[in-house]
């Protein structure tokens, strides 16, 4: 054979291979409304940046005739690429090929990427649609499922995970986008669960559609397992392509500076805070009017929205924000919101991206359903990723800071850097209307009118606690300050914490409630 | 703030906090206490069988009911000594979870 000849033999058999599960496959996966992998990666690198590996490879399957099958890359596409030039490991999962599922060589696959994402110290993004395990390889098949996981875990904290439902994604495969950092998922077109319907009818009896039991909507509002809710493939790809720009390549780096612009909403700072403390707002215009450009990237939007976490920047660098939410739940902190924060903490602190958090909360949610669902074990997530993280932590109380709610919420007691509060802040034990009525309970029975009586001692408590200065007085506050002079505060914080360090006891890990 | 909405109220340390309430929060079941005399079903499954009739005597302990789930046979007993005031369900019957299915008195 020629040396012309055997280029064209590669050709030819790369051809084949990239066809993937066929036309047939191909139309079917069109009719549902989903690219193939490879029109997926395509369409989420940088042009032309995509270089694939392991095409060649192929299942070594012998029982129930599949030595007679040969399926396309096994069923995965894997490479790396750039997304606005960042490095990244990818790998797709092609339904077109036997439906994605995974056998031992396809796993295989998706460990060789890991482990390079790992090494390369560059983030993984995992596309994932796949019918499940390849039952004809058996244990083979779990074998690569927990080879998988492993690989999550060892990588977690070191590179940023993202996993990509884009199909359905069922039984054992859910826990390696459980074990990732962020999971997008799209309408009707991403499933996730863990026993499907079917199993759910023949053993409980209770009839539920795919969608209904783990669609992206309930997988977004309901049970928190996902991050990002898209109305297509496409939106989809453009929220991973966000993300990317906000967070670092690995554990060991900072986030990419981009140029700093002013807010756009700035000039409206003054007017957000209902002075009332029982008065909504919406915290994420307080977020649009202190950041670069007013440009906020929500993480969780659907899920648990008494509490509002994501990305934004100040000055050009990469912030993480928690933020309560009076207009949910007065902002409560509850089982869920507790949840949601907490892990956003950790992955900002693996990940040196400083916090900033926004307080205006009345406390934790009261409740028999919350009791039951341990909000006591769930809370104290909060307090233990606040108290871990050693990023530079700043901190505004905006209005209300109440009780256990104040101290959870990043204050001076759980090493926040750096403490500020509006005028309008309220730091007290509880609410005025609460305080009243136990510090005062006498006078308030005993007195001739004990609705005016209650009434007179809220407003001697309002006046006299109700406001920052105490708390600026004890030291737990390090400035009182104007909504107009905050951006300037915090932008001087975060500069001057830039080289921050902070020492901890050694140990191999700690043991937060989980 | 210019909302134009009527927010709903939330009642924290005796003050009420204008707000929206969540779906989940609107769809908390009150806690009800447990009631020995009813006996419901802790999972979905199908009646097996049934070791009692209305007007039985039963002790602590006794065989109420046999319970299929997930497909284990549960063996109901009864946690109080009474009598059976009311049973709702047949046997082969399918029922789903906190179903009432006897009654004792």
């Amino acid at each position: 054979m020629s040396l012309a000849q055997k280029i064209k033999e590669l050709f030819t058999r790369k051809a084949k291979i990239q066809t993937g599960g066929g036309q047939k496959a191909i139309e079917k996966q069109a009719s549902m409304g989903k690219l193939t992998a490879r029109e997926r990666i395509k369409t989420l690198l940088d042009p032309n940046s995509f270089h694939e590996y392991d095409l060649f490879v192929e299942h070594k399957c012998l029982d129930f005739d599949m030595d007679k099958k040969q399926l396309a890359a096994d069923g995965v596409i894997t490479g790396t690429g750039t997304i606005y030039g960042h490095p990244i490991c990818i790998f797709a999962q092609d339904f077109t090929v036997a439906g994605g599922s995974l056998g031992i060589m396809h796993a295989r696959k998706i460990t060789k990427i890991m482990d390079h994402a790992l090494k390369l110290g560059i983030p993984l993004i995992g596309i994932n649609d796949s019918g499940g395990a390849r039952i004809q390889e058996g244990v083979n098949s779990l074998a690569g499922y927990g080879e998988i996981f492993y690989r999550n875990t060892l990588a977690s904290g070191v590179i940023p995970q993202l996993s990509v439902i884009l199909g359905p994604c069922a039984g054992g495969a859910v826990y390696s986008p459980a074990l990732t950092d962020f999971v997008f998922v799209v309408d009707k077109i991403s499933k996730m669960f863990i026993t499907g319907p079917e199993v759910i009818k023949t053993v409980l009896g209770e009839e539920i559609s795919m969608e209904d039991l783990g669609g992206a909507r309930v997988q977004t509002e309901i049970s928190g397992n996902a991050h990002f809710f898209a109305q297509s493939e496409l939106e989809c790809f453009d929220q991973i392509k966000k993300l990317v720009t906000f967070i670092p390549w690995n554990n060991a780096q900072k986030a990419k500076s981009f140029p700093p612009k002013l807010p756009k909403e700035y000039f409206k700072i003054e007017n957000i805070v209902p002075p009332q403390s029982s008065k909504p707002y919406d915290v994420r215009d307080i977020i649009k009017a202190l950041f670069d450009d007013s440009d906020f990237f929500e993480i969780h939007e659907r899920w648990a929205s008494n509490i509002v976490i994501g990305f934004a920047r100040l000055e050009g660098e990469t912030i993480g924000i928690v933020a309560n939410q009076p207009l949910v739940l007065a902002g409560v902190l509850d089982v869920d919101s507790s949840d949601k924060a907490a892990r956003f903490i950790r992955f900002c602190d693996a990940f040196n991206i400083p916090l900033i958090t926004l307080v205006d909360l009345p406390g934790y949610l009261p409740g028999v359903d919350q009791e039951h669902a341990g909000v006591i074990r769930h809370g104290a997530k909060l307090l233990y990723a606040y108290s871990e993280a050693t990023v530079p932590k700043i901190t505004v109380i905006l209005r209300k800071a109440y009780g256990g709610g104040y101290i959870a919420m990043c204050s001076r007691h759980l090493g926040a850097d750096f403490v500020f509060a509006w005028p309008t802040a309220e730091i007290a034990v509880m609410g005025p209307e609460g305080a009243a009525n136990i510090i005062f309970r006498n006078e308030i029975m005993s007195a001739s009118n004990p609705d005016e009586m209650r009434k007179i001692k809220v407003q001697e408590y309002t006046e006299k606690f109700a406001n920052p200065y105490i708390a600026a007085a004890n030291g737990h506050i390090d400035s009182v300050i104007s909504p107009s002079e905050t951006r300037d505060f915090l932008i001087h914080a975060i500069k001057i914490s830039e080289n921050k360090s902070e020492t901890r006891a050694k140990k191999k890990h700690g043991i937060p409630p989980f | 703030m210019n909302i134009e909405e009527n927010f709903n109220s939330l009642e924290i340390d005796s003050t009420n906090y204008e707000t929206r309430l969540t779906k989940k929060f609107l769809n908390r079941k009150p806690y009800e206490k447990s009631d020995p005399l009813k006996l419901i079903a802790f999972i979905p499954g199908a009646i097996k069988k049934l070791y009692v009739r209305e007007g039985t005597i039963v002790n602590p302990g006794d065989q109420l009911l046999l319970l299929e789930a997930m497909k284990m046979e549960n063996t109901v007993r009864s946690s109080v000594k009474g009598k059976i005031k009311k049973i709702f369900v047949k046997e082969g019957e399918s029922v789903i979870k906190n179903q009432l299915l006897i009654e004792l008195e």
